[in-house]
């Protein structure tokens, strides 16, 4: 049994939060039904460049998509993984090659060879966690849903 | 942006009691005003179009319509799931409200319902008529026999349902063995944790995938307002085939997978988003304000309720005209192994007891105290009494009585947070009357 628990540390998910400016998604779905297509919608919106990594599509949400993370031409800060689990160890190989900041592998994308090469590679891990969540989560919002955000604070921030 | 000094309190697993002050909420971010402000609104203003549009897509968390949404409210709903643990919460006008609303998210007609039979008499009302109107069906179980649960499952069962500390009759459910027995049919378990309270039991934690509240009670505590609360577990595979209510494509959504896109909140999101804005049974803002002062000092009055209780139930249990006192907290409560297991810090503080005499006896009880409060409702600080037979569960026939453990002369209790010598002190000079 994998021990999600040390990839999914509060202060890796906030400093990587916090970091990141560009984030290639693997699997983004140009269907604005699908997951990835709401990550990918709201992570625009809140400012991140995002990189559609599908091979499949052209363009998706008005950026270039491009068939691998070896074809990006930029930076990689997260690579934010929404592929079925067997597709990780590939997709965390392409990760280290691209020198990414972190991998980041959302709601059941659990697979322990992924997550060993990222690491062993110097890419940090997070797993089983939603992206999109996760920022909601500590940029506030996710408040208004009346979800848990396990957030216990006094300290009066300006933030919406 | 992501501030960098949030990054120091992440990782701290904070206590019970400072949650139920600090849960769900932080300095309002515009004022600074350190209590919950009450947003006594309808309606928000939307930024742009395009916000607007997102909002309502569910691709941003943004509030759009009180009915479905509010800032008070949702510090309430986020508090309470953040007690029971579960991954998110949804708050409704009253307890039968959302207990409703937790079902109908879940059933089509045509589906099968399994609960227990010692349940609250508005809750049997609700399931025998409400839901048989929807077509659901229904296998009432004793909630003491894990083998009644587990024979009545059919291709259509959809829920296992029991209350944590059955109301009146204090049956205490054996919550780990009834979620293994649903979880074996790929079923999630709903416990309505009312009588218990977060503070003395998360059901979550025993394996519950959905818990439903009367906040009316306890977590209010003081008999102001009425208001129900649906958690989700955040752990249950509403993938696993047989919901495709929560799992395909949303009619009422335009095409929405809920589970896929949300994860562990999804059942809750289609809760709000859909049940909520449907049924429109929503907590008013000035109710969940009501609440939350309740949920500050939640563990302080269970303590006492509990106190209160315990010696309520001794001095009845050795009292010669009251009988089958079924506070599950005695150390003859055939409950015991379970109320160690379950309910360590106190088994609640509603019970009830035969008054010698039957009906009348227990008529005469009630007409002669002066401190305990004749009334239909449970959980206030103040001390409550009422006779169920004629009251809560007038509706139910003979046979439904039985099994929901009311007799004729059965009084319930719902012991406040007095003075414990005043309490007993009024039901000894009311039993006098009974003699």
């Amino acid at each position: 049994m994998i021990d999600l628990a040390r990839y999914q540390d509060p202060s890796t998910i906030q400093r990587v939060l916090h970091s990141a400016r560009t984030i290639a998604i693997v699997g983004l779905s140009g269907n604005e039904l699908r997951a990835s297509n709401f990550v990918g919608f709201y992570l625009k919106r809140h400012g991140y460049q995002v990189i559609p990594v599908n091979p499949r599509e052209t363009e998706v949400l008005g950026e270039a998509s491009y068939p691998s993370l070896l074809d990006v031409p930029v930076p990689v800060d997260v690579v934010n993984v929404f592929r079925a689990p067997d597709a990780l160890p590939a997709i965390a190989r392409d990760a280290v090659a691209i020198h990414a900041g972190a991998l980041w592998c959302q709601f059941g994308v659990i697979n322990e060879e992924g997550a060993r090469i990222a690491v062993q590679g110097g890419v940090p891990v997070i797993m089983d966690r939603c992206l999109k969540v996760e920022h909601a989560r500590y940029v506030g919002r996710m408040h208004w849903f009346g979800l848990n955000t396990g957030r216990i604070t006094s300290v009066r921030t300006g933030l919406q | 942006m992501i501030e960098e000094h949030d990054q120091t309190e992440a990782a701290r697993e904070f206590g019970f009691e400072t949650r139920q002050l600090h849960a769900g909420q932080r300095p309002d971010p515009n004022t600074g005003a350190r209590a919950v402000p009450i947003f006594q609104t309808t309606s928000y203003v939307f930024e742009d179009p395009e916000s607007a549009a997102a909002y309502f897509n569910l691709q941003e968390y943004g509030n759009t319509y009180s009915r479905i949404m509010n800032p008070t409210v949702a510090v309430f709903e986020e508090r309470v799931g953040n007690l029971e643990g579960g991954s998110g919460a949804v708050a409704f006008a009253s307890g039968i409200a959302a207990q409703a609303a937790a079902l109908f998210t879940l059933l089509s007609p045509g589906d099968h319902v399994v609960s227990s039979s010692a349940l609250y008499g508005g809750s049997v009302n609700q399931f025998k008529h409400m839901l048989r109107k929807m077509t659901v069906e229904l296998t009432w179980v004793d909630p003491d026999d894990p083998d009644a649960w587990r024979n009545a499952v059919r291709p259509n069962t959809k829920a296992f349902f029991g209350e944590t500390i059955g109301n009146p009759a204090g049956n205490v459910l054996d919550i780990e063995t009834m979620a293994s027995i649903a979880h074996d049919h790929e079923l999630p378990l709903i416990v309505d944790n009312t009588f218990a309270t977060p503070y003395l039991c998360r059901p979550i934690e025993w394996g519950a995938d959905i818990v439903i509240h009367s906040a009316t009670k306890f977590l209010g505590g003081h008999g102001t307002s009425i208001g129900g609360v649906v958690v989700e577990a955040g752990t249950f595979n509403w993938s696993n085939g047989r919901f495709p209510v929560v799992a395909d494509p949303s009619p009422a959504y335009h095409g929405l997978k809920f589970h896929e896109t949300f994860g562990t909140y999804g059942y809750v999101m289609k809760l709000r988003a859909e049940t909520l804005r449907d049924l429109g049974a929503a907590m008013a803002p000035f109710n969940a304000f009501l609440f939350l002062q309740g949920l500050e000092t939640l563990s302080l009055r269970m303590e006492r309720h509990v106190e209160n209780a315990r010696a309520v139930a001794e001095f009845l249990e050795s009292h010669e005209l009251a009988s089958n006192v079924t506070y599950p907290g005695l150390p003859t409560s055939r409950y015991r192994p379970l109320v160690e297991k379950y309910l360590p810090q106190g088994a609640g503080a509603v019970f009830s007891f035969d008054c010698a005499g039957g009906r009348s006896g227990g008529q005469e009880l009630i007409r002669n105290v002066t401190l305990w409060s004749h009334l239909a409702n449970v959980g206030d600080a103040k001390s409550l009494i009422i006779h169920p037979a004629s009251t809560t569960h007038r509706q139910l026939s003979d046979a439904e009585l039985q099994a929901a453990g009311v007799g004729p002369g059965t009084v319930r209790l719902s012991v406040g947070t007095e003075s414990i010598d005043d309490l007993l002190w009024d039901l000894e000079q009311g039993l006098a009357h009974v003699r």
